[in-house]
């Protein structure tokens, strides 16, 4: 096979060969539908329960969009602040890289609290998630200028924001999309997670839901239609990657 | 005296955690108008800092400085001055052409566009014309050199300053941009201060070589350069080239 058939090929094979497994397992070690369901049930489930999916998935998809816009708005204009004034990095710099590392996530009680039970305290933690991964990599990307290219820069008696749109905005592009491929995955985990505390509808009120029923086809269909979504907002990132950083990574 | 580069007296201190460094003392050269001058030294001569002295990016601790007349500052601020760094430091999201073109965009460059050179032209002068379209990584590293030679050149500069251009390029790429240089000097008629910590490039190039010694920083000699303006690579193994570098090898060895 060729390399590029080979790398569509193989990974739908291995796919095809783990749901094979599954469906082996599951028929061979007669293992209950309420723990864990064939693939076919979960396949029908999808197909037959496709409207109550798709009602749950746009609400999650909303949430997870907006605080991925959100957050990563906000950071960009931070990591923006911190390059042009150093006391302030100096001073929120290492405060950001120690919130970083709190478990977002564990927030959201405290966030559905304040902001109540609409879709607020949802495209809130979506945007936390995506807040600091963002922050640290675009003040790295900002910052991380070829020397020269600002001695030349001052050579050449440009201003600051001649420095900072042609020169630092380019230069961060590819940390930038480094760090959205992680936000907008982690952007649906927040969403969901934030529908678990409190949501009579989204992905997460659903799965919720279905685990409370024991109905595990419609809790594996949501988790699939979760995971898609993921994926599709995944891929249309590293698109946009594709068009807008046509050159080599690395300084020239 | 306004038709030369005048520095007097040039000595730069550095103070950091560990005490003040020198890494110039009393250096003083004139060079005229259209000149090209190199300027030879061991590593911690402090030749780079003397360019950037020139340059405007570092400010001497105390000296003169005249460019044609003028400080740095004012020199930088009228566009008097293009500069080639070791590395071509090209943006690597812009294509040959746009590169070229950003001394044109930033500062006050657009009020430069009458009586800047065209890019294009530049383009031509170092030999890249058919690749105006091209990414930096999709160049050799003395195409890129070139590039990064044309983008000094743009802004039509009273003084190219270059500090160790083709110092990271194989020796066949060197010899032939060291041509192209002197073709590019004599076309243009624009003063070079040259850096280099090549003998013979540093003979080859200039009418005069510098000769710095290390630690301070300080002026060895200045040598007149005895060949033929004239010059082809054959040159170099001419008995002449060859002794004159002989003498030159024999100063840098009391330099370091």
């Amino acid at each position: 096979m060729k390399g590029d058939t080979r790398r569509r090929v193989l990974p739908a094979a291995a796919l095809a060969g783990i749901l094979l497994l599954w469906w082996l397992a599951v028929a061979l070690f007669r293992i209950p539908e309420y723990i864990i369901p064939s693939p076919l049930h979960v396949a029908r489930t999808l197909f037959g329960d496709f409207g109550t999916i798709v009602r749950n998935l746009v609400p999650t998809a909303v949430e997870s969009v907006l605080g991925f816009l959100l957050g990563n708005l906000l950071s960009i204009a931070v990591a923006a602040l911190f390059v042009h004034q150093r006391t302030i990095e100096e001073a929120f710099f290492p405060l950001a890289i120690i919130v970083r590392s709190i478990p977002i996530v564990a927030l959201a009680p405290i966030l559905v609290l304040l902001f109540g039970n609409d879709m607020a305290p949802k495209v809130i933690i979506a945007a936390l998630v995506c807040f600091f991964p963002t922050l640290v990599n675009m003040v790295r990307g900002l910052s991380d200028v070829n020397p020269q290219a600002l001695e030349l820069m001052k050579i050449l008696s440009a201003t600051k924001g001649e420095v900072f749109w042609k020169l630092r905005m380019y230069n961060s592009l590819p940390y930038l999309f480094a760090a959205l491929k992680i936000a907008a995955s982690a952007s649906v985990i927040g969403a969901i997670v934030g529908e678990w505390i409190g949501a009579t509808e989204g992905i997460g009120a659903l799965i919720i839901h279905a685990t409370y029923n024991f109905d595990t086809g419609l809790l594996y269909a949501a988790i699939t239609a979760a995971c898609v979504f993921s994926v599709l907002f995944t891929s249309l990132i590293s698109f946009l990657e594709r068009r807008l950083v046509k050159w080599a990574p690395g300084g020239v | 005296m306004t038709d030369v580069v005048s520095i007097g007296n040039v000595s730069v201190k550095f103070s950091s955690d560990r005490g003040e460094t020198e890494a110039l003392r009393d250096v003083s050269f004139d060079l005229p108008r259209g000149g090209f001058l190199s300027i030879l030294g061991p590593s911690g001569c402090g030749k780079s800092t003397l360019l950037r002295v020139v340059a405007d990016l570092v400010a001497p601790s105390s000296g003169s400085v005249s460019l044609f007349g003028r400080s740095p500052s004012e020199a930088r601020r009228a566009r008097d001055l293009g500069f080639v760094f070791q590395d071509a430091a090209l943006l690597p999201w812009r294509t040959v052409r746009e590169n070229v073109e950003l001394p044109l965009e930033v500062g006050d460059g657009a009020r430069l566009l009458e009586k800047a050179s065209k890019p294009e032209d530049l383009l031509d002068l170092v030999g890249l014309s058919q690749w105006h379209r091209a990414y930096p990584h999709e160049l050799s590293g003395g195409m890129r050199q070139r590039v990064s030679i044309a983008r000094a050149l743009v802004t039509g500069p009273k003084i190219l300053l270059m500090d160790e251009p083709f110092g990271a390029l194989d020796e066949i790429t060197r010899d032939r941009l060291n041509d192209e240089l002197l073709r590019i000097w004599k076309e243009t008629g624009t003063t070079i201060l040259f850096v280099t910590h090549s003998i013979p490039e540093a003979l080859y190039l200039g009418e005069r070589v510098l000769m710095l010694a290390a630690h301070p920083g300080r002026v060895r000699e200045m040598v007149p350069t005895r060949l033929p303006s004239a010059r082809e690579l054959s040159l170099r193994e001419s008995p002449d080239f060859v002794k004159q570098a002989g003498e030159l090898r024999g100063i840098l060895e009391t330099c370091g």
